[in-house]
């Protein structure tokens, strides 16, 4: 078995240093107390600011614990997601022509964040804060594919059917979420809306997890080719964009 | 499944250069509307004295050198494929520089800047307030470019004798962005358009010309102002950063949004909400009234005949959440007022007016200063944070108002735009407080969008205004859901608090 992973050790010490204190840390005191060289400190401390463990004070650079210790599991602020999420959820609207969600889980629901509407002049209502079931729809078996601890297991859900093609047992759900796995994207083919189909790719925040599920909206088939999957050059732009706010979600919050 | 390509015409898309308050940016726009790639740089902010602010012109040059590349960079595209490059820019930003080194002769004073409060004073005090408001359209106020160009010939040593000798030159940013781009010393064309024209305090705004009446007032040689243009015309080819580029179109930041948001009938309102937030109107050929505290502006001059604008300017709205964040620490970011403010039903009977400098549109009152009123112990942060929300919403319900009360005309919907259409319980209560639809179109860079629609337009890249309708796609609408006598009470409630807000500054 390997032994203890040093800069792991010393992040924990940076952080006793600082909840101990009493009053936010120079960089110099956090290396005194430590007696490591400044710019290894300085690394652990960066890091440690940007997973939002340890906040810097604008204006004197002094360190103190972060809001995110004391919302540890809590995951991102909602409102957050959808203010690094915006400008490319725009793009991905524009450029697909679906609509556009952004979808957290909450308990046992997928609660969705953001909407951008279809841009094609159709009139339509904004569903934020609406909440959607996790089993029927692309974001909601999204977050239980890829964020497992935030989701309740499969065998836990009420899998009432909403149309005929709802995963309605655990059987027939566990084959899907196995499949988006394997695709790194969740489909609904009509299952919690007769006729609308959707996609969805994880948002993962640092260290890789999945925070929020993105997705788009059409029918069934304007989204889907032949075979049952997406449209290739719908289901790139959906990558791409989820790679980008995923990357906006790994540095400094 | 990727479909057989035949030689793909070659890529035409319009560059927009957005020169802002914090930052420089180049977009770049498909014929669609679509942004294709952004690339920015920030200037440095300049403070040498209270209520001083600058900005160094040469800087804000170098950077829109070293963007527009950038973005062309990002996009995978060669100068070739650029159509046209239009200007958005802060307005009322004054600079002068010297024609023959390209060198200005001081830092620009920025539109923040308040040093020019004597000379309007003593305008005032001459009794020309309303040859101004009869000419210009609006009475003598520090706000505007003109007084910042007559403080720089009294302060800066050889500005007014150069000036007088046809050595020194006048411009806002977008004047000496097109002098810059066109060629600079001895070659650069020396233009501005009448959006940043009739933010001058020199121009009349019916004939669009310079004023002599009020040049002569503010002692201004003639010889120094940049030609009047319209909004969409080739001002000059690049010689510089993009060579061989029509300068096609400039409009003050404002009207570019309102160009970008496609408000292009009489009556339609766009609503940019950042640190401020400012509302336009377009009047069509009416020059509106400056009676209920707002602005009659040139909207765009597209073609032969100009289309105006009222303007109601909102001095502090997302600065308020700012606040908030960094000097009330009660937030982590700017978003997370949402989630605060969600956490409570209703305001629990807590006000907040951001009088932090007094109140603009439709008060102006210069000595009004902030009041939070309400207070019990019963509010919590979360009420606060309503609080805070619902101060922008009722302020745009002021200036709304004002605005129907000058035309008779009620607005009936809301095209919102800016950083703040991000939070959706603000948008809903503004929704709410106005009692009308409010929109937010995909893609929220309207006022990049507008300045390159301009310079489209002048090219000929787009046939004319009502083709640009087609490009503009709703992302999001707030539909009215609070009840009329809920509104009626909260105004009410809203009207007195601003009223405690009044003359507390002696």
């Amino acid at each position: 078995m390997p032994g203890a992973i040093q800069s792991v050790e010393r992040a924990a010490a940076i952080l006793r240093l600082l909840g101990g204190a009493g009053r936010p840390l120079a960089l110099a005191e956090l290396a005194a107390a430590l007696d490591l060289p400044r710019p290894t400190v300085h690394g652990l401390v960066r890091t440690l600011r940007d997973e939002g463990l340890v906040d810097q004070d604008r204006t004197t650079a002094l360190y103190r614990p972060g809001a995110g210790l004391r919302r540890l599991g809590g995951g991102w602020d909602r409102h957050d997601l959808r203010s690094r999420a915006m400008n490319w959820a725009d793009a991905l609207a524009g450029g697909t022509g679906c609509a556009v969600y952004l979808a957290a889980p909450v308990g046992t629901v997928a609660s969705l964040v953001h909407h951008v509407f279809r841009p094609d002049g159709s009139p339509q209502t904004l569903r934020t804060n609406t909440e959607q079931p996790l089993h029927a729809t692309a974001w909601g078996k999204c977050l239980l594919a890829f964020a497992p601890v935030a989701t309740p297991p499969a065998r836990e859900l009420e899998l009432r059917r909403y149309t005929g093609r709802t995963a309605s047992t655990v059987a027939m759900l566990e084959a899907h979420l196995a499949a988006a796995r394997a695709r790194g994207m969740a489909t609904d083919v009509g299952e919690f809306e007769t006729g609308v189909g959707g996609a969805a790719v994880p948002l993962r925040s640092g260290g890789g997890l999945t925070v929020a599920a993105l997705g788009i909206a059409a029918p069934v088939e304007e989204l889907f080719g032949g075979g049952g999957e997406p449209r290739r050059h719908l289901a790139e732009q959906l990558q791409h964009a989820g790679r980008e706010i995923s990357a906006s979600l790994v540095t400094s919050r | 499944m990727s479909e057989p390509r035949t030689s793909a015409p070659r890529e035409r898309v319009v560059a927009a250069i957005d020169q802002g308050t914090t930052s420089t940016r180049c977009l770049l726009f498909s014929r669609s509307g679509r942004m294709l790639a952004v690339a920015q740089r920030e200037h440095r902010q300049h403070y040498p004295e209270p209520g001083r602010v600058e900005h160094d012109a040469e800087e804000i040059w170098r950077n829109v050198a070293r963007v527009v590349p950038e973005a062309l960079r990002r996009a995978g595209l060669e100068p070739e494929n650029i159509v046209a490059l239009g200007i958005a820019n802060q307005r009322e930003t004054t600079v002068i520089w010297n024609r023959h080194t390209g060198a200005p002769l001081a830092r620009a004073i920025t539109w923040q800047d308040t040093r020019t409060g004597p000379i309007v004073a003593r305008l005032v005090e001459e009794g020309l307030g309303p040859l101004y408001a009869s000419t210009s359209g609006f009475g003598p106020a520090t706000y505007f470019a003109g007084p910042r160009l007559r403080w720089l010939l009294d302060h800066v040593p050889g500005a007014r004798a150069g000036a007088e000798a046809g050595d020194v030159l006048f411009g806002t940013m977008e004047s000496w962005l097109i002098w810059r781009l066109t060629g600079g010393p001895g070659r650069g064309v020396h233009v501005t358009d009448v959006t940043n024209a009739s933010r001058t305090m020199l121009m009349d705004l019916r004939t669009l010309e310079w004023s002599p009446k009020l040049l002569a007032a503010l002692r201004v040689p003639e010889r120094m102002l940049p030609e009047i243009r319209s909004n969409a015309e080739i001002y000059g080819v690049c010689t510089e950063v993009l060579p061989g580029v029509p300068v096609a179109g400039a409009l003050g930041d404002q009207q570019a949004a309102l160009v970008g948001q496609t408000c292009f009938a009489p009556g339609e309102v766009k609503c940019t909400y950042g640190t401020g937030a400012f509302l336009l109107k377009n009047t069509g050929a009416r020059i509106g009234g400056s009676a209920q505290g707002l602005i009659p502006t040139v909207g765009y001059l597209v073609g032969e005949r100009p289309v105006y604008a009222l303007e109601g300017s909102i001095a502090v709205t997302g600065s308020l959440v700012q606040w908030f964040r960094d000097s009330l620490g009660m937030i982590g970011t700017a978003a997370q007022i949402e989630t605060l403010a969600m956490t409570v039903p209703d305001n629990g009977g807590c006000y907040v007016v951001p009088a932090f400098s007094g109140l603009y549109a439709p008060h102006w009152q210069a000595n009004a200063r902030g009041v939070i009123v309400g207070l019990t112990s019963y509010i919590t942060r979360g009420h606060l944070a309503r609080a805070v929300l619902e101060a922008t919403a009722w302020q745009t319900r002021e200036v709304v108002d004002a605005m129907n009360a000058e035309s008779g005309i009620p607005v009936t919907r809301l095209k919102a735009d800016g950083g703040m259409t991000a939070d959706h319980l603000l948008m809903q209560y503004v929704a709410d407080v106005l009692d009308v639809p409010v929109e937010r179109p995909l893609g929220s860079e309207a006022v990049s969008l507008g300045a390159a629609y301009v310079a489209g337009l002048a090219v000929g890249h787009w046939p004319d205004l009502e083709v640009l309708r087609a490009n503009w796609h709703r992302a999001a609408m707030w539909e009215p859901e609070m009840a009329d006598g809920v509104r009626e009470r909260e105004r009410e409630n809203w009207a007195r608090a601003v009223a405690r807000s009044y003359d507390w500054v002696r």
